[in-house]
């Protein structure tokens, strides 16, 4: 799955009042991606799988990886109807009509509350170890209470992919990179931390047959959020991955992206 | 010169091997490690400190408080103010202060001060502060948007005191249908405000446009001078002069009859560790969003332990930079006639023992400072022209240019 699929392109689409960076590469139908609460890396072996299938695109949520903040936004529904709005400016969308979203932690947040507020706009959902839904037995692990280092590796199964993947001692730069974008997630998503109480009333409507995909060692939000956004979308299925915690995509990149494309083609 | 009595209430009844084997003194060490038992005994003999310190001539009470760590016993400062308001007769009662982020309901505040003004007669003074990071942790409150909710809450906890109700205040992190308390202070226009920090430029720029005296907590003295400079600085922009009478000082001071005894006590003060919030992880003292961003890359550094503790100065050295004075009556007056020629404040803060220290040589520490070392501080403070902020009669804000006083004279 190494195979380049050309370069990254970033454009910026005033959404808002706000810059948002959109990255895209490889060509096909539309997908778009949305990261992580640590942010992402760029490229990764999962968007390049992706990449030789379809248009990927990856938007920075506002306030992370460098994007433009927006001090008035106040919480993840907020940012969800950016992104509604994004689809309507992006051509590569537009003309795409309905499209494909995959939602990673997060991300899967957001993909969700985009579902919930226009309930047809997807032609496939996919949520990859996503926040969003309250814990009835377990809890949303708190950042607020881990350093920087010991979040992201709790995301990982097997120690050694985090050393792999951000390197044993991650640079100082990337450290205020997770600094800066936790203190956007806390900005939109304190209290309650990483759920809507509300969003489990309103995913009854999604149209989009939907992928819920959780990894067994998910130490950030329990697998039984996955069974729950399974039970409560109307079109969904639960894949469960062996040997992946929360950062599916960083562990298991291959088997990830062949489920989303096998999925959403 | 205000000369003020100070002790964080150490709850120095826990067991500190659990401490050390959990490996962190604050936000999520177990409050099962603490003793309500020792806890009431300790409360009560803090409140016996605090009215001998009026006894022997301290000219103010400063209070604080923490959450959820043994290094300070107080929850809230109010409590402890409206004791103090009814069994002291003399001191000014000075809070700082109350964290005002953590306050869902500034009018709440405002009331319960404009009620401890009252009961006292007119002797608050009402300090504001943004709370420690562990403390948005412990009450659940959004780290992020911590300064922005503390000049809110400010400002519509001055204009509760000042202008009468009812008003509607609809704000960014505040909003309420109805402002009408049924409480205001005595003074007038408002209890002063002093702003006590330690590290944040953000505040001392806030504070000095605001004309309010900011307080050094146990700064360095070159640090110390650099906090004056800036303050001075915008103070001028402001179209004032600062001076001794904004600028406040927390020593820790530790005396005792002898060299040796004073210098074992002194020790006391590196009880947590040497750094004065307690053991605890960097992020929960300092959550994202909670300080300077100016500070983010060294901060990021520390988070991880690739910094040293910025706060964690040995005893030897905080001795010899003088951030803790410690000896006979004798020996500390020099030193601190040195910090005020240097730094030059009018109100001090004694911050007297911590830890350890026996109720009995906390007493007879009080009673030193009270009967040997203020006396001689207030002659010095005269013939350096500190006067404090009641001496020189200084307004009490940029807004409102008047001294407080107490309204009507037959209240009191």
């Amino acid at each position: 799955m190494s195979t380049t699929v050309g370069a990254w392109v970033t454009e910026t689409i005033p959404i808002a009042g706000l810059a948002m960076p959109v990255a895209r590469a490889g060509q096909g139908p539309p997908l778009l991606v949305l990261h992580h609460d640590i942010g992402t890396l760029r490229p990764l072996p999962f968007y390049d799988a992706l990449a030789r299938r379809f248009t990927v695109l990856v938007p920075s949520h506002p306030g992370y990886d460098g994007a433009e903040r927006g001090d008035w936004i106040r919480n993840v529904r907020d940012v969800a109807a950016m992104y509604q709005w994004l689809l309507g400016e992006l051509p590569a969308a537009r003309a795409a009509g309905p499209i494909a979203v995959v939602g990673l932690g997060f991300g899967g947040w957001i993909a969700a509350e985009m579902a919930a507020l226009a309930p047809r706009a997807f032609r496939r959902l996919v949520l990859v170890g996503a926040m969003g839904l309250k814990p009835e037995r377990g809890e949303i692990a708190d950042q607020a209470l881990l350093s920087y280092i010991d979040y992201v590796r709790l995301g990982f199964a097997d120690p050694r992919t985090f050393d792999r993947v951000f390197g044993a001692e991650p640079p100082t730069r990337l450290l205020e990179q997770w600094d800066l974008n936790r203190e956007m997630s806390f900005r939109i998503a304190w209290k309650p931390y990483m759920y809507n109480p509300t969003l489990p009333h309103l995913l009854g409507g999604v149209a989009a047959p939907s992928l819920v995909v959780w990894g067994r060692d998910d130490r950030i939000v329990p697998l039984e959020c996955g069974e729950r956004f399974a039970k409560i979308l109307p079109r969904a299925r639960l894949e469960i991955v062996d040997g992946a915690g929360h950062f599916v995509e960083l562990e298991k990149p291959d088997e990830l992206a062949r489920l989303v494309a096998d999925f959403v083609s | 010169m205000h000369l003020m009595y100070f002790t964080e209430q150490p709850m120095s009844a826990y067991p500190a091997d659990e401490g050390r084997e959990f490996g962190a003194t604050a936000l999520m060490f177990s409050n099962r490690h603490f003793d309500p038992v020792a806890g009431s005994r300790l409360y009560n003999e803090y409140l016996e400190h605090y009215r001998l310190a009026e006894d022997v001539g301290f000219d103010g009470i400063m209070l604080n408080e923490h959450h959820n760590a043994p290094f300070c016993m107080q929850a809230k400062c109010n409590v402890f103010a409206s004791i103090l308001a009814a069994t002291t007769k003399r001191v000014k009662i000075v809070l700082l202060g109350n964290p005002l982020p953590l306050a869902d309901n500034p009018v709440r505040l405002a009331e319960e001060l404009a009620m401890i003004d009252m009961v006292s007669r007119g002797r608050l003074v009402s300090g504001f502060v943004r709370g420690g990071g562990q403390e948005q942790l412990a009450t659940g409150v959004n780290p992020a948007f911590n300064r922005e909710r503390f000049e809110e809450a400010h400002d519509l906890i001055v204009k509760a005191w000042t202008q009468p109700g009812p008003f509607r205040w609809e704000g960014t992190h505040y909003q309420h249908r109805v402002v009408n308390p049924w409480a205001v202070p005595l003074q007038k226009p408002h209890p002063r405000v002093w702003i006590p920090g330690v590290l944040s430029k953000e505040t001392i720029i806030w504070a000095a446009r605001k004309r309010y005296p900011y307080i050094a907590l146990s700064t360095e003295i070159e640090a110390t001078k650099k906090i004056w400079e800036q303050y001075d600085r915008v103070a001028a922009e402001t179209g004032y002069a600062g001076g001794p009478e904004y600028r406040g000082y927390l020593q820790r001071c530790h005396v005792a009859e002898t060299e040796e005894k004073a210098m074992q006590n002194a020790q006391q003060f590196m009880w947590m560790q040497g750094e004065f919030t307690g053991l605890a992880h960097p992020v929960w003292s300092t959550p994202s969003g909670y300080f300077s961003p100016s500070y983010r890359s060294a901060f990021v550094e520390y988070a991880v332990g690739r910094r040293p503790n910025p706060r964690g100065a040995a005893f030897e050295d905080q001795i010899k930079n003088q951030q803790i004075v410690a000896g006979t009556p004798k020996t500390v007056i020099p030193k601190l006639r040195r910090l005020l020629e240097e730094t030059r404040p009018s109100i001090m803060g004694f911050w007297a023992a911590d830890g350890f220290v026996t109720n009995e040589d906390t007493r007879n520490c009080i009673r030193l400072l009270g009967e040997e070392v203020l006396p001689a501080l207030r002659e010095i403070a005269k013939e350096l022209d500190l006067w404090s902020p009641f001496e020189a009669n200084s307004p009490v804000s940029m807004q409102f240019q008047a001294p407080a006083q107490p309204a009507g004279a037959a209240a009191i």
